[in-house]
């Protein structure tokens, strides 16, 4: 086991495993590029709907039962389907049949946690922001998001999380990114090189949580970081 | 002045209104509240007024203006508008609750942050609170805020549902006191709705007393509505002790007033003991011409030829005639002659009986 680990220290610190296109920095950019364009693009094709749906407080059920089906189809199988698609349509192999994957696997969380906590918001805010004077619009702006923002960021933190663990599937595909120490890891039965690829992946994910946690943290409005007495005082 | 004109509002898919055929005019700078019964029709009402919820008959207009006429979020921002849960913004700053309408309204920064430090102290918060967020105050001043944020653009008109209903009774009563006080300064024309008669008693210059379907059984000043129940389901809610009541409503000033068994300081003692008989009372007053000096017992005068050298007491308590009924008995309850003498300044008017102020209960 000492052996082993001393192999992995050994596969780390070998200069050859940090340059090229096969080096480390240029396998964890690709991964981190392919996440993070997976996960804004659910983000910005999920949020808007969910927002729009958790306003009017209507029909949303459905929609989040849709989704959530997606859902329970493995990201593998959509790599799986999506691929053949993505060749008739001269789209390749590798990023495209990955990308759709990714999007699809991110794409529930955002679109489920934003409808509920849109609609989730307490009737009381929106009534006296609209007895106010607030436009629809600006009851969306000011009042429902912000208050929504704090699960709309979980599910930001759960997705790229996801996301960056599945893009590890990219590899299957002929794409880069940190699964291709893994996949061929395997293929020459390299358990080292698949350790630290494994190492690598974790590591990143374990970034990306903490990454969201600061923003949690940080970024939120006191008023928000704890579920406020008034917001469970209403929903009790 | 907000006047409703048949007003109804029949809600989609149900067959009976929740407000049926409602009329009346609420004055300028008055406030009225709407009580009744749970489910009566009051939320509706005050929520037709703002447009939060759309009439299916009638016109309600505000300063002579037909509200459908209007753009309902520029209506609203000229409205205050307090409900009981409060819904004050979790994610913003008490200032910047407080400061939502103005902002709303583009107002200059310096402006704002004039009008927000003013309206803090208007509902006595301390400027401390200002950079807090909602969850780190009490319900007391969370309501201020309400109120204050309600407040923010200087609306001529104030609508307030139960406004005090999730506060404990302790702060609720400081609450009320306070909204007198600021409505005795601001003159706002306020429509409160609330299901506690006591509270729409205190607050209301007038109380529109609302039954299921939003007929209106009676609408006038507490006092009346007291005095005189339109019907019996004025009475009934009411109360069995609408009279008393009513004693916190009328001033002393309204009621017959004893003369007191007043003697002048020469009066022989045998016109004391005949004042005590005549009376069936064991004392009597010195005075005379609007001045009293004290009183003294059945014992005091015992060797006395005339009052003028016997030991007189003190009047406990006074009263003004501008002081209430319930005032006057709460005196006369506790002090040991069972009349509580009544004053206007320095000039004394007569004595409050216990009999005089049962005799208004029972009217
Ligand atoms: N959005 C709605 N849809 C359908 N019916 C409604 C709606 N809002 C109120 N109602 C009904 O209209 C009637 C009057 O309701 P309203 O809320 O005005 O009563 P209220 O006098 O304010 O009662 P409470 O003292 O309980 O608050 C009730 O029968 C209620 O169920
Ligand atoms: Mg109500």
């Amino acid at each position: 086991m000492i052996e082993f680990l001393g192999e992995v220290v050994a596969w780390f610190t070998d200069p050859a495993n940090w340059t090229g296109v096969n080096g480390i920095p240029n396998r964890m950019w690709e991964h981190i590029q392919m996440s993070v364009l997976a996960t804004t693009a659910a983000a910005a094709l999920a949020i808007p709907p969910a927002v729009y749906l958790g306003h009017r407080r209507k029909g949303g059920v459905i929609a989040v039962a849709g989704v959530n089906m997606a859902r329970a189809i493995p990201s593998f199988a959509i790599v799986a389907i999506s691929l053949p698609f993505s060749i008739r349509l001269g789209l390749g192999l590798g990023f495209w049949p990955t990308f759709i994957a990714l999007f699809f696997l991110a794409v529930p969380p955002f679109f489920t946690n934003t409808y509920t906590a849109v609609a989730g918001v307490d009737d009381a805010l929106v009534e006296s922001g609209r007895g106010m004077g607030m436009t629809q619009p600006q009851v969306v702006r000011r009042i429902e998001i912000p208050v929504a923002s704090p699960v709309i960021l979980a599910a930001a933190r759960v997705a790229s999380v996801q996301v960056i663990a599945t893009a590890t599937l990219a590899a299957l595909v002929a794409w880069g990114g940190l699964g291709r120490y893994i996949i061929d890891g395997f293929a020459t039965q390299d358990s080292v090189q698949v350790f630290a690829g494994g190492l690598l992946v974790a590591g990143l994910a374990v970034v990306a949580e903490l990454g969201f946690s600061a923003i949690e943290r940080w970024w939120l409005p006191r008023g928000l970081r704890e579920p406020s007495e008034d917001i469970a005082r209403v929903a009790a | 002045m907000i006047e409703l004109e048949h007003v109804s509002k029949t809600f989609p898919g149900q067959d009976v209104a929740a407000v049926g055929d409602l009329t009346f005019t609420i004055p300028e700078g008055e406030s009225v509240v709407l009580v009744g019964p749970s489910g009566c029709g009051k939320t509706t009402t005050l929520k037709m007024i703002n447009r939060l919820i759309e009439p299916t008959g009638g016109t309600i207009t505000v300063a002579g203006r037909d509200v459908a006429q209007m753009e309902a979020h520029e209506l609203r921002r000229g409205i205050g508008y307090v409900i009981q849960q409060i819904g004050l913004f979790p994610h913003r700053t008490i200032r910047d609750n407080i400061a939502t309408v103005p902002k709303l309204l583009g107002w200059e920064k310096k402006r704002i942050q004039a009008r927000v430090l003013e309206l803090t102290d208007l509902v006595d918060l301390s400027e401390d609170m200002l950079t807090r967020y909602p969850s780190e105050l009490s319900g007391g001043q969370r309501q201020r805020v309400g109120v204050a944020r309600a407040l923010a653009a200087d609306p001529p008109v104030l609508l307030m549902d139960e406004p005090f209903g999730a506060v404990d009774p302790i702060v609720r009563t400081r609450l009320q006191d306070e909204l007198v006080s600021l409505q005795a300064r601001l003159n706002k024309t306020i429509v409160l709705v609330t299901h506690d008669i006591d509270e729409a008693i205190k607050l209301g210059d007038r109380v529109a007393l609302l039954n299921i379907g939003g007929v209106l059984e009676q609408y006038a000043p507490p006092e009346e509505l007291l005095r005189d129940p339109a019907n019996a389901f004025v009475a009934d809610f009411l109360g069995t002790d609408r009279g008393i009541k009513r004693l916190s409503l009328v001033p002393i000033s309204q009621i017959n007033l004893d003369p007191g068994p007043v003697l002048p300081r020469s009066a022989p003692v045998a016109e004391a003991r005949e004042m005590m008989r005549r009376y069936q009372i064991d004392w009597a007053v010195v005075g005379g011409d609007g001045r009293i000096e004290g009183w003294f017992t059945e014992n005091d005068i015992a060797g006395h030829d005339t009052l003028d050298r016997v030991h007189l007491l003190p009047f406990q308590t006074k009263l003004a005639a501008t002081d209430s009924l319930q005032q006057a008995l709460d005196a006369v309850i506790s002090s040991h002659t069972a009349v509580a003498a009544v004053f206007d300044g320095e000039r004394y008017l007569g004595m409050v009986t216990s009999e005089e102020i049962s005799r208004e209960i029972i009217e």
